[in-house]
């Protein structure tokens, strides 16, 4: 099935942010006041690895393995950046995780994180649907 | 080996092997790293009511629904398979505030004395768990994307809307820990 392999990534990707604890409330509580260094490394250095791998694809025109032209698709500037970025910014402090670390929360086997993720749903579909009414 | 992979990964391991997912994805199927898109892909298989945002093609977008079961494994590999039981080990000072919101359980990954389903049922409980998951899924969909999306990926390919957002992230995040929380925490 041709999705396994992102399956596999996945389960690279949940095992590195649980075993690095960026899974952790008390590492997100941690980053917020400036208390270490850790969660900022993290960030940082994935950026790094990143943009240097971006770099590398668009320099030598690298393509996907079905032989495609790999295509990186623009962000587009709205307002929702900074009023949907302040929303998710304070529920991330205020649950302590991001959907990322959510996922791999439950599967660790914190049950009450499953009530986190069906609201993260709920607000996902709320935005869904006022969509039209909000600025962007 | 093991005993080594239980232990708590440093940054200087996991950054970059978070970053290298990036190119993987882009390099095994042209997918561009993200994470709460797979909540609007939910939303659309699920509850679709004919809302135009989540009228379209999601079964077109079902990898990334394999990459976050995949996280999902992966916290299960992480938090349980090489689980060495020691608590996370936080700063001492991080340590001396989180003690003065009232929280008294160290173990684990996420506090125990909050998030356990006789909290759920109060006040506390639902502002954390409720409605800090309806801020999350609303404000990384109405952002365009989350921590990966934004941070990693957005920075990554020098997208300035992305850094846009990831400073309104830490900006959300600041005046919640500083501001709001505590007040939150003490209920």
């Amino acid at each position: 099935m041709k999705n396994i392999k992102y399956l596999l990534v996945g389960v690279l990707f949940g095992t590195v942010l649980t075993k690095t604890e960026a899974v952790s409330w008390f590492r997100i509580q941690e980053m917020f006041r400036f208390q270490s260094f850790h969660m900022y490394g993290i960030i940082g250095s994935a950026i790094a690895v990143g943009m240097l791998s971006v770099w590398l694809i668009k320099k030598f025109k690298i393509k996907s393995i079905n032989g495609e032209e790999i295509e990186i698709a623009d962000k587009q500037f709205s307002k929702g950046q900074i009023i949907g970025g302040t929303i998710f910014g304070m529920g991330w402090a205020l649950s302590g995780a991001c959907p990322g670390p959510l996922y791999a929360l439950l599967g660790a086997g914190y049950s009450t994180i499953l009530i986190v993720i069906i609201s993260a749903l709920f607000g996902t579909w709320l935005y869904s649907y006022f969509k039209p009414k909000l600025p962007h | 080996m093991l005993e080594l992979l239980k232990e708590p990964w440093p940054w200087y391991v996991s950054g970059p092997i978070i970053g290298i997912s990036i190119p993987i994805l882009l390099i095994i199927g042209n997918k561009m790293l993200g994470i709460s898109s797979s909540l609007r892909h939910t939303c659309a298989a699920i509850a679709p009511f004919n809302i135009q945002f989540l009228k379209y093609n999601w079964k077109s977008e079902m990898w990334n629904i394999f990459f976050v079961i995949g996280i999902f494994i992966g916290g299960f590999v992480g938090g349980v398979l090489l689980n060495n039981g020691e608590a996370v080990k936080i700063s001492e000072s991080t340590m001396n505030d989180i003690k003065g919101m009232g929280i008294n359980s160290f173990e684990g990954l996420i506090p125990s004395d909050i998030f356990n389903w006789n909290t759920l049922f109060s006040l506390k409980g639902l502002l954390i768990m409720v409605l800090g998951g309806i801020m999350i899924g609303f404000g990384s969909r109405y952002a365009g994307g989350c921590t990966s999306g934004h941070a990693i990926m957005g920075i990554s390919s020098l997208q300035w809307p992305s850094l846009v957002a990831v400073i309104f992230f830490f900006i959300g995040g600041l005046l919640m820990t500083h501001f709001i929380a505590p007040l939150i925490y003490q209920l």
